[in-house]
């Protein structure tokens, strides 16, 4: 039954409104469909909100999931990602505690591999910013887990724009 | 420029949107709606008992009237009381705009007296819903929710007023037109896919039209019939399609599903076209999935691009409304030659008609043999159980007669409310309900308003004394263990004395006395006729007629839960 089960990505306008988003993320709760990522801010224009939205699912389903979303009153477009050229980041802040000299050495040349900023600095902790593709942060989280005890992440979830001329996401 | 109060302006709105009809219950938030009705006339105000029967009254008002049916209830539980009404007419796309009171907007979120988030617990099962926090909006909200609730798939819409929104002063504007930028229904027929659709119809060998409620409710059904005739291709319907064409038309086959007629079911299962219009395809006309119509292409048209391709894989899908895309298809289509078809059709028919076993008591077949007799224009309304599935099977729909019920949700208690919708909706128009005794009682209070307002409805109950629908599956499926179903044995069965079961209670006829309802038992096949034509005497007073049912009467054929269309039992 598994047809085509993969991350997809649905871009989404919506009006900005009180409401809105519990009755997405309720759809999706509702109808048993995977959330795997979902943000949200207002755009240009303050009346209308855009979402980032990732779900784990078959080609089926997925087709439901943008059928159900195009039907609300309160969307006002629905964008499937699949097919399309966009540009994706990810914010991924990692605060590492109790590091030893040598610990923050080490973070230091993993901040520079990755391309992250240290942004806050103590005695003996490191505040580390990452802005990438949320695959990479899956991998810099991981890195840090095995390296490090005393660690706390806290990520922003996906967002995403059509690219303009770029052929990679 | 002159500024009215928020519930001025909802009066004023209701007026402009046509509304003659409130179904309201009132309440500490909506006191001040309640006055301004009060003051101005114009609106048929009706009072029930409960907020749930409310709202299906309002409901039933919207199916049989094509109106937009309209509530009023206070917040907190009179709001709650909604939520299956709601969730009953979203199913069954019924439009209907539902007014609540909300606490002031400074108390929301305090936990104030009867504060509940009605839009929240509602959010799932409304077209829309909405808070109106500001004065301004209230008149495009109102315009708005009218429009959102009739167009499209309709559906139940709720607006939910803060009180003291209500009070403020603003504009006595209300809009003309609605713009919502994320809305836009299309009823447009695709014309290229429509024709590919037809193509393969007249190229089918065993053509088969499957027409759902979306035919009844887009008002298709004459259309609908001058289609089948032309193409001479035949009919099955949903229960909810029921009349889509008459049940009399040689045409039509039967209802499909877990208590479709056979015939109808092995139609569906040897067909290789299924053109179907208006239906979801719900598990209940399904059964298995897999071999659901296994031989066929499927042509599907639907309102709701939502509801295409969900449940089974569709070759062509075409989003229309019904009327729409079947008034196009009258100008294009030409005869199939279904000769050979039709008469396979016709021995599976002969094979297995619908009927019920002859027994020596009085069964539901008399009544309805009896309501085909003596009623040729009439709305039936059910209630949910063993007794709206007979009566999708026996009771003739024709272009005269009307069949409502609440077919997605199953909702009890819908029988008796629903009849008094009906009734207040067409006034000239005999309604008969028909419930079950479990079914009656979880609305039975709405036998007052039927009194008050004089409907003379005619209220059949089935009373088997059991829930008979799940006694039928437990007697075929749990050895015939009666857990929870025998609605007369209370505390006895915790008692293992071999005390004799109480008498059944209530009894219904001295409790529709007591409202001041006429009330006829019948318990002999002979009385029947005589008790319908007393009934029908009355012009301004609700009849109750008890029916006395053998508790094993089953409905067949039936389809196993989880079985298929072509597996039934056809008897046991």
């Amino acid at each position: 039954m598994d047809k085509g089960v993969k991350t997809r990505w649905i871009s989404l306008y919506v009006e900005n409104q009180v409401g809105v988003l519990s009755k997405i993320s309720g759809l999706f709760s509702g109808k048993s469909y995977n959330l795997d990522s979902l943000t949200v801010g207002t755009t240009e224009d303050p009346t209308v909100s855009r979402m980032t939205i990732a779900t784990v699912s078959d080609d089926e389903t997925f087709e439901q999931i943008k059928k159900q979303l195009n039907r609300m009153v309160e969307v006002i477009k629905v964008i499937d990602f699949t097919d399309v050229f966009v540009r994706m980041k990810e914010i991924l802040y990692v605060k590492v505690r109790k590091c030893s000299a040598a610990d923050k050495v080490e973070l230091f040349q993993i901040a520079e591999t990755f391309k992250a900023r240290v942004i806050d600095y103590g005695k003996d902790s490191l505040l580390l910013e990452f802005v990438q593709t949320a695959t990479k942060n899956d991998a810099v989280v991981k890195l840090i887990k095995e390296e490090f005890k005393n660690i706390e992440v806290v990520r922003g979830g996906s967002v995403g724009i059509e690219s303009i001329s770029m052929m990679e996401r | 420029m002159r500024q009215i109060s928020g519930n001025k302006l909802l009066v004023k709105a209701l007026k402009e949107e046509g509304v003659t009809t409130l179904f309201g219950y009132p309440g500490a938030c909506t006191i001040d709606i309640s006055d301004e009705l009060y003051r101005q006339s114009g609106i048929d105000i009706i009072l029930p008992r409960h907020e749930q029967a409310l709202v299906h009254e309002a409901d039933a008002y919207a199916r049989t009237t094509g109106k937009v049916g309209v509530c009023l209830v206070t917040s907190g539980p009179g709001a709650t009381n909604l939520v299956t009404g709601l969730a009953t007419a979203n199913y069954d796309s019924v439009p209907l705009v539902c007014f609540t009171g909300q606490v002031a907007r400074h108390l929301i979120g305090n936990d104030a007296f009867q504060e509940v988030d009605i839009v929240g617990i509602t959010r799932s099962i409304t077209k829309y819903g909405v808070t109106v926090r500001n004065r301004e909006d209230l008149g495009r909200i109102i315009k708005e929710a009218f429009y959102i609730a009739r167009t499209g798939r309709p559906g139940p819409v709720l607006i939910d007023l803060p009180k003291d929104v209500m009070a403020e002063l603003g504009s006595a504007e209300y809009p003309k037109n609605v713009n919502i930028r994320g809305y836009k229904p299309n009823t447009n027929v695709h014309m290229g896919q429509l024709k590919k659709a037809l193509k393969m119809l007249q190229k089918a060998k065993k053509p088969l039209f499957l027409a759902g409620g979306g035919v009844n409710i887009a008002n298709a059904n004459e259309i609908f019939t001058s289609v089948v005739e032309k193409t001479q291709v035949p009919v099955v319907t949903t229960v909810m399609g029921r009349g889509a064409i008459s049940t009399r038309h040689p045409l039509f086959i039967g209802n499909l599903g877990m208590h479709g007629a056979y015939a109808a079911n092995m139609a569906v299962t040897n067909c290789d076209l299924l053109f179907s219009i208006g239906t979801r395809f719900n598990d209940r006309i399904t059964g298995k999935l897999h071999e659901f119509a296994p031989n066929a292409q499927i042509v599907h048209i639907d309102i709701d691009t939502a509801s295409i391709s969900r449940n089974i894989h569709v070759d062509v899908p075409i989003v229309a409304d019904a009327k729409e895309a079947i008034t196009k298809m009258a100008e294009y289509v030409t005869e199939c030659n279904t000769k050979k078809w039709r008469t396979e059709i016709d021995t599976w028919k002969n094979e297995h008609p619908l009927s019920m076993k002859n027994r020596p008591l009085m069964g539901p077949l008399d009544i309805f043999n009896e309501i085909n007799k003596q009623f040729d224009k009439a709305i039936i309304v059910t209630d949910v159980g063993q007794h709206q599935m007979l009566t999708s099977q026996f009771v003739d729909i024709t272009e005269s007669r009307k069949l409502i019920m609440s077919g997605g949700l199953g909702t009890m208690g819908y029988g008796l409310p629903g009849a008094i919708g009906a009734q207040i909706g067409n006034p000239d128009t005999p309604v008969i309900s028909i419930s079950g005794d479990g079914g009656m009682q979880m609305n039975i209070q709405e036998l007052a308003t039927a009194v008050l307002e004089e409907l003379p409805i005619i209220n059949c109950i089935f009373n088997n004394t059991y829930l008979g629908m799940v006694r039928q599956w437990q007697k075929l499926f749990y050895g015939k263990r009666y857990s929870m179903t025998n609605l007369r044995v209370g505390a006895l069965s915790r008692r293992t004395n071999g005390e004799e079961y109480p008498k059944y209670t209530p009894d219904f006829i001295k409790l529709a006395e007591s409202y001041g309802a006429k009330g006829i038992r019948v318990t002999k096949r002979e009385e029947i006729a005589a008790a319908f034509e007393e009934a029908r005497k009355s012009t301004k007073v609700p009849t109750v007629i008890e029916f006395i049912i053998d508790p094993e009467e089953m409905v067949y054929p039936m389809v196993k839960p989880g079985g298929t269309l072509a597996d039934l039992i056809m008897d046991c």
